[in-house]
């Protein structure tokens, strides 16, 4: 039986007066891939920063493997490492070749030996299919090759959870196809994933479930299928239909 | 008059500019990024304190900093003037050298920030090891004008008494009634300190200059 990974309960978050969104509640269990697809403004970024705390909530709770994170006193630091957070525009280091991009982490917050954290960085960096790029620095490397690196930086610590925040919307299109790869692998291994992104083709592909946000509440959820082809709700299905027409169903074929 | 001596007597003064500026940059850069990490991520009452210190010290003429400090460190401790007019002047540059790293801080900015947080580093961990090592490298040219303003500021210690270049040539003016040359000589010896300390932080931010695609 699947466990939940990630159990929502009522998060809210509102910068002054302005309700970003209001009484989520989402649970994602080991090993599903869920998409949250939503207009522009509608607090998709903000709810992954809630999760990893990188935003702190002002109501509502958040479970990470049956711990509550968002209990008083829980410690972060030690959260966000079993949240991987990839970043719409990569936010690699730039002051650090791609192996040291994904080795960082293991060296100054896991605290492991040196050989040992090169060793885990390599093996993260073939993962991606970047090994014969671990000496080129972020600026020498494309947007797509970035992001990978981004993608083994997050996944070095052994998250439990990967986050996703548009990780292909500042993507030239030949570039796209290589970084959804990588997420379908990774969500083929048995990744627990939580995406937003408007990539169609690999929300019907790859999605457990699709979530529709809009003005900071869901407005529905369901499998590809059920969101696809029958919404419950008009709003779902002219929103599918615009950005279908927008992003393209399918990716780019690269 | 000769001129070999003249010259010599003046030149020989250069080590004491070279020892005051190696003294002042140091001091006033080590100070400096402490003074800035407390500006950006001291919280507000910190930054408060660092900005008044700011406004105030770059308000005021170095020379006239120079003899308020200088009174108040020799009159605590027992310091030679070459020594408390280096520190005095180290201390002026310092809140120059905070601006020049606070703009550099702040534009690595945010979003690097959060993207170290992001794999569980603690800010202090953040900050040690992605924002500084960034900030460093984007501080280098302006912090280049700083050092060039360092060194023609230690001719200022000239008077402390401190023998260093100007003072020679003061001495020396008055004593051989040659001002326009004494004066063009340490002129030239400060043009050539500011001119090769130029060309090495240039050499220097090419050799750490973060590779990239053009
Ligand atoms: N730090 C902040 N301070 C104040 N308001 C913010 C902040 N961050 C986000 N907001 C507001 O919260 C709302 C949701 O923003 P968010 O970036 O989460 O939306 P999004 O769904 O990710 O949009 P997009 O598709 O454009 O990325 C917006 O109205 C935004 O202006
Ligand atoms: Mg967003």
């Amino acid at each position: 039986m699947a466990e939940p990974i990630l159990d929502i309960k009522g998060l809210t978050k509102a910068y002054g007066n302005n309700v970003v969104f209001h009484d989520i509640d989402i649970t994602v269990n080991e090993g599903d891939t869920v998409v949250i697809i939503g207009p522009s403004g509608t607090g998709k970024s903000t709810l992954l920063r809630c999760i990893n705390l990188l935003t702190k909530a002002n109501a509502g709770q958040i479970w990470l493997d049956g711990d509550e994170i968002t209990a008083h006193g829980h410690n972060e630091d030690e959260v966000r490492q079993h949240v991987g957070m990839v970043f719409q525009n990569f936010l690699l280091f730039n002051h650090l070749t791609a192996l040291d991009n994904v080795k960082i982490g293991l060296s100054k917050v896991k605290k492991l030996p040196n050989e040992v954290a090169e060793e885990k960085a390599m093996q993260e960096l073939s993962r991606v299919g970047l090994v014969d790029r671990a000496a080129h620095y972020p600026g020498q490397l494309s947007g797509g090759q970035q992001q990978r690196v981004a993608i083994a930086r997050a996944l070095a610590m052994d998250p439990r959870i990967m986050l996703f925040d548009e990780p292909t919307s500042a993507l030239d299109p030949e570039l796209i196809g290589e970084v959804l790869e990588v997420m379908r692998n990774l969500a083929r291994e048995g990744m627990t994933m939580l995406v937003v992104t408007h990539e169609m083709g690999f929300a019907r592909e790859v999605a457990n479930r699709i979530i529709f946000l809009e003005n900071g509440n869901i407005v529905e959820e369901g499998s590809p299928d059920e969101m696809f082809n029958r919404p419950k709700y008009e709003r779902t299905r002219s929103f599918l239909w615009k950005i279908s027409e927008l992003y393209g169903d399918m990716e780019s074929e690269a | 008059m000769d001129f070999a001596k003249f010259f010599q007597y003046i030149a020989s003064g250069t080590a004491y500019t070279v020892g005051v500026t190696l003294i002042a940059l140091p001091f006033g850069l080590v100070l400096g990024l402490i003074l800035s990490l407390m500006h950006v991520y001291g919280g507000k009452f910190l930054s408060r304190i660092m900005a008044v210190y700011s406004t105030i010290m770059r308000g005021i003429p170095p020379i006239v900093l120079l003899f308020i400090l200088y009174f108040m460190v020799s009159g605590n401790i027992n310091l030679s003037p070459f020594w408390a007019g280096s520190i005095s002047l180290g201390i002026v540059s310092s809140a120059y050298q905070m601006e020049i790293i606070r703009g550099a801080l702040l534009s690595v900015s945010g979003s690097q920030m959060m993207a170290a947080r992001s794999i569980g580093m603690s800010r202090m961990q953040a900050i040690r090891h992605i924002i500084i090592p960034q900030a460093l490298r984007l501080a280098i040219p302006p912090w280049s004008n700083e050092a060039a303003i360092v060194i023609k500021d230690s001719s200022l210690v000239y008077a402390l008494g401190v023998p260093e270049v100007l003072r020679r040539a003061q001495l020396i003016s008055a004593s051989t009634q040659e001002p326009f040359l004494a004066y063009i000589t340490a002129g030239l010896i400060y043009f050539a300190l500011v001119f090769i300390t130029n060309r090495l932080l240039n050499r220097l931010e090419k050799r750490l200059a973060i590779p990239a695609n053009p």
